[in-house]
């Protein structure tokens, strides 16, 4: 039962971090080059326009249900289980959904290097 | 690209390692939260060591949003994953943990991650197109569907 609760910890991390990465992504590309901004329109301009952005609000909520899931997925699993783990699905399934969602193009390249780190991440956290 | 931008993702990588690592150091002086006495962890935040973490972490926070404005999210995650390298590196010489082979391994599979991403353009055409675009009408269409 206590391995189905830590799956279930997993499972939850992975998909509320990939949406929160969604979304942050997505805010940010319609905020816009904050680097321009800043140097246009000053440095408040800029935090107020990616505070008040409807998808921000939504990514920094995403992020904390996925932090929140992490701290029970620690007190049902072992750390050497569910970090690792949350963190490799993390990234092929950010590569799958900036794919579908966010229509980058996610060439070979990039599938290699999410496959790679996925790899490495969960070789480094066992 | 420019080197300003680089400056910006190995922000990510340094911030993000580094915060992690005094996160950690602090969280050790401070020992086990149980279940039952949650609040204790608002009583970690008169430690030094994770103040630091703290502020570290919002500068991390403050340039993976720099970069996620201007790059793909598929670009900027695997480009400042170096960052796991750099926490293995500092648990090794500064925290003075056990860095096993395995963990080494993992270490060459990043590298060879970033290497592959870096050499790729940063924003891919649609991104870039919708960079562009004026978003009002793209907002107004997204409340209109849902």
């Amino acid at each position: 039962m206590k391995h189905a609760y830590t799956w279930g910890a997993i499972a939850v991390i992975v998909t509320a971090s990939v949406t929160g990465d969604v979304l942050l992504s997505r805010a940010m590309k319609q905020v816009g080059d904050v680097g321009e901004l800043w140097r246009h329109r000053g440095m408040l301009t800029v935090i107020g326009r990616i505070l008040r952005h409807p998808y921000f609000v939504l990514g920094m909520a995403a992020m904390a249900v996925a932090f929140f899931s992490l701290l029970f997925g620690l007190s049902w699993g072992d750390v050497s289980l569910v970090a690792p783990a949350s963190a490799s699905l993390t990234f092929v399934g950010n590569a799958a959904a900036a794919n579908l969602l966010r229509h980058e193009r996610v060439d070979q390249r990039r599938w290699i290097a999410a496959a790679l780190v996925a790899c490495g991440v969960a070789l480094l956290a066992a | 690209m420019t080197f300003r931008k680089y400056l910006v993702l190995a922000g990510v990588a340094l911030f993000g390692s580094v915060g992690d690592s005094l996160l950690s150091r602090g969280m050790k002086e401070i020992g086990n939260i149980s279940v039952a006495h949650l609040q204790a962890v608002i009583l970690a935040v008169r430690n030094p060591w994770v103040v630091g973490g703290i502020v570290l972490l919002l500068a991390f926070f403050a340039a993976y949003m720099t970069a996620l404005s201007w790059a793909d999210l598929t670009y900027v995650l695997p480009a400042t994953s170096i960052g796991y390298v750099l926490l293995a590196l500092i648990a090794k010489f500064i925290l003075h943990e056990q860095v096993t082979a395995g963990r080494w391994l993992g270490i060459l599979l990043i590298t060879a991650g970033v290497g592959f991403v870096a050499g790729g353009p940063a924003l891919t055409p649609i991104a870039a197109h919708e960079n562009l675009a004026d978003h009002e009408p793209e907002v107004a269409s997204i409340r209109g569907e849902s």
